[in-house]
């Protein structure tokens, strides 16, 4: 509106003013993407500060960062096939049951044939999981609900199945042998250090982490965590993000794919084949989980039976949390991931995360006051004050509590930010061809 | 007429013809009878303490299949019934042991505090998704974590009770007997069934059978049942007929919450009297797929509960036939499968069927107005 002003004050410029009228400009908006980097950083920053204040270096460790990395991905993948699937209106509860088959295909493989075959196995059980699912709720119409359901009791029934029917004699019923070997890894070149066609880069990420610069420093030590020692599997399937954003939001492929999720009906009128698409998207949804299941076992060497343990629908959830794309996806995983990898590797610095709670919810609280928006400012301040009071009143965080600190926090999350979140709008409906709406 | 009637039992007995197939390519393909494997199953699912034992894997089973039913029968989906089962038993176990009443009594409270503790969870989620818009998938996911990822554990290791034996299991205080629900063993025997040793009948079957009236009368009988049903039909028309949507919401996921916290109180107040680490967990997963099959009806969910128990026993059997029995989980999720795609075919047969009929009728119209403007 700004804008209208000026323009009105002039006389004789009716025609302008008209104009702008009729489309008053709006305000200049920040790109998506600055503001993402502007709280991101606020919030390292805060994290970096907290480390210090509460003499927790491990939250910004490189070691954390990469654990947080290695655990998160087959959350963050299973996630990212839920958002290829829904994205296309395909509701997959049944990721979980991919995921199993994931990681025992991928066990067979790395078994039998070597690491790298695992990956392809593992990817490819994960997609007959998918294929299964995109015939019972695309060609046959079944709930998706009840598909998902009944893919879930599958995989798990097939992966035990399978593994008793090959290696009962040499393991025993509910784990696999040892798979030998590794996919091998890489340090990401002038970040980490890696070589380039033989040369040695020089690590930047590594120099900084060693200036003891505040904060600074900080920022070198979990960019390092992140680039050194990555496994090409744990690689592959970060590059799995930025592939799917391109593929879905810059390809006629995937404007396509996500107006079947939205109105089936109006694309199927514009000449776009519903079945096919949606059929894809449910398949390559159990690739990759696939994929996510192949990293589970092949980070653990082994295949267990309850390996997944809930990482499926885990998923699902840093999906929602997302807001059906990837970017936030990988967010929400990333926060299980970290979570997970701090109690692996250093308990006492769960605790100094209550801590950065409080910060964090005061600074939400104030932002929402400035906003006036006076009571959730006010509710966010007095969680703020209690996970204030809760770090300076104890010394540890209750060791049971830590696995399911990142569900609560979800909860939370969701209970603040819900109505912001926006899924596809045909998802889950089950359609048919030439029955209209 | 006898084709509706046809069209009618068509849907159940192919989805057991399929489900009989897949079983039985997954057999031949691991080299073995299917028939000879059917057959043994049958014999030894048959007998009487394989009967009594189906029972009581089918009376939790049914129960959590009506807790998610009540939600399907709105377009909620409680799939929250694992961590709310597992969370009321453990505070029935807890608050249960630290008083006495007389026997009835205390048996009712212990159960009404199950009741509550269940609904208390599911009140979290329908409430989050009543008030601030919050997916109650995701929702109920976030608490069975909670709950069974540590919060469960953590309580439990709070209330734990040394009984002296130096046993290393970790478990609440022993219920004292006013609040035990006997076995109906002796029943049996009154009506002159010869009880094996060892096999137990449990006294929770007489809730159950309870339980699952109740649903039916409170879905089908009841204007909040009525309510309920039109929510799941068709949201937008219940709510222009006057139905508070948001309150419904909160009461179905209550309702539900309420029911699940009755699934564990079989295996507390009649099998083990206390509350142990190792507490059964899955029942409520189960229950999904229950509840998919017995199509949210009372009868249904019977059956589909007693079909999972009779499945599960029987499965025992397999080992012995060097079958390994983990094919009886590969023959349930097609179960599941096929119940949705069998009846999907029927409807489809179904809506043929009419067209046919309708367009036949109009045919025969047209053909009698025709032979009326003859002579004119």
């Amino acid at each position: 509106m700004t804008d209208v002003t000026p323009s009105s004050q002039r006389p004789g410029h009716v025609i302008d003013q008209e104009v702008a009228q009729q489309a008053p400009a709006r305000p200049a908006r920040r790109p998506a993407w600055m503001s993402f980097a502007v709280y991101a950083g606020l919030a390292f920053v805060t994290l970096s500060l907290v480390a210090e204040v509460a003499d927790a270096p491990a939250l910004t460790g490189d070691g954390t960062w990469g654990a947080a990395l290695r655990v998160g991905i087959p959350i963050a993948l299973a996630g990212l096939g839920g958002l290829w699937a829904e994205r296309a209106g395909v509701v997959n509860i049944g990721l979980e049951g991919m995921l199993v088959l994931g990681t025992w295909f991928g066990a067979y493989g790395g078994v039998e044939h070597g690491p790298w075959w695992g990956v392809v196995l593992g990817i490819l059980g994960g997609a007959m999981g998918g294929l299964l699912h995109a015939v019972a709720t695309v060609r046959f119409g079944v709930d998706h609900i009840v598909s998902g359901v009944a893919i879930n009791l599958l995989g798990t029934g097939v992966a035990r199945y399978l593994n008793i029917i090959t290696f009962d004699e040499r393991t025993g019923a509910t784990q696999s042998p040892r798979i030998s070997g590794n996919v091998g890894q890489l340090d990401v070149p002038f970040l980490a250090g890696g070589d380039l066609f033989g040369w040695r880069s020089p690590s930047l990420a590594g120099w900084l982490d060693r200036q003891d610069w505040p904060i600074v420093s900080d920022l070198g030590a979990v960019v390092y965590g992140l680039t050194n020692n990555i496994t090409f599997d744990v690689l592959l399937g970060v590059l799995a993000f930025p592939l799917t954003w391109w593929l879905l939001w810059r390809t006629p492929f995937g404007l396509r794919l996500r107006s079947c999720g939205e109105d089936p009906v109006a694309a199927e009128s514009l000449g776009v084949n519903v079945y096919r698409l949606k059929t894809i998207a449910v398949v390559v949804s159990g690739a990759l989980a696939g994929l996510g299941g192949a990293i589970l076992v092949l980070f653990a060497s082994i295949y267990r039976e309850g390996q997944t343990a809930g990482r499926g629908f885990i998923g699902l959830a840093a999906m929602i949390f997302g807001n059906w794309r990837p970017g936030g996806l990988a967010m929400g995983a990333g926060l299980f991931g970290f979570t997970d990898a701090l109690q692996l590797r250093n308990e006492a610095a769960v605790h100094a995360m209550l801590l950065f709670v409080a910060a964090l919810l005061a600074a939400l609280g104030v932002r929402a006051l400035v906003r006036s928006r006076l009571v959730p400012g006010a509710v966010m301040l007095a969680f703020a004050a209690g996970f204030l009071a809760w770090w300076l009143m104890t010394d540890e965080y209750p060791k049971q509590w830590v696995p399911f600190t990142p569900h609560i926090t979800t909860l939370l999350v969701l209970a603040f930010a819900s109505q912001r979140l926006r899924m596809p709008a045909a998802d889950g409906v089950v359609y048919r061809r030439g029955e209209g709406r | 007429m006898l084709r509706r009637v046809a069209l009618a039992v068509a849907a159940p007995l192919l989805a057991v013809a399929m489900a009989l197939g897949v079983s039985s390519i997954v057999l031949i393909i691991s080299d073995h009878q299917p028939l000879e494997i059917y057959e043994s199953m049958w014999r030894f699912g048959t007998q009487l303490n394989s009967i009594i034992s189906m029972i009581n894997r089918a009376v939790p089973y049914y129960l959590a299949g009506l807790a998610v039913a009540i939600g399907f029968k709105m377009n909620l989906f409680n799939i929250g019934v694992e961590g709310q089962y597992y969370f009321a038993a453990l505070v029935a176990a807890i608050i249960g042991a630290a008083f006495t009443l007389p026997s009835v009594l205390h048996v009712a409270v212990i159960i009404l505090i199950a009741m509550l503790a269940g609904a208390f969870l599911a009140a979290i989620a329908g409430i989050l998704k009543a008030t601030r818009g919050v997916n109650e998938v995701i929702s109920t996911i976030m608490l069975n974590n909670i709950v069974l990822g540590g919060f469960g554990a953590w309580l439990l290791t709070r209330a734990r009770y040394d009984d002296g034996s130096g046993s290393l299991q970790i478990a609440t205080k022993p219920l004292a007997s006013s609040g035990r629900i006997p076995n109906l063993n002796r029943w049996l025997e009154a009506l002159g069934f010869d009880v094996p040793a060892g096999s137990r009948l449990t006294g929770f079957v007489l809730v159950a059978i309870v339980v699952g009236v109740l649903y039916y009368v409170i879905i089908w009988r009841t204007r909040f049942g009525y309510d309920l049903r039109a929510s799941g039909m068709n949201p937008w028309a219940a709510r222009a007929s006057g139905v508070d949507s948001k309150a419904m919401v909160v009461k179905a996921m209550l309702l539900s919450g309420a029911m699940a916290g009755l699934v564990g109180l079989s295996t507390l107040l009649v099998e083990e009297g206390r509350f142990k680490g190792d507490f059964q967990t899955g029942i409520g997963f189960t229950g999904i797929a229950v509840a998919l099959v017995g199509r949210n009806h009372p009868v249904g969910v019977a059956l589909g509960a007693l079909l999972w128990g009779f499945m599960e026993r029987s499965a025992q059997r397999l080992d012995l036939e060097g079958v390994p029995k983990e094919i009886v989980v590969i023959m349930q999720g097609t179960i599941v499968l096929s119940v949705v795609v069998a009846y999907e075919v029927v409807r489809r047969a179904r809506a043929a069927q009419q067209q046919r009929e309708v367009s036949a009728q109009v045919e025969d119209e047209r053909v009698a107005d025709t032979t009326l403007e003859v002579p004119a």
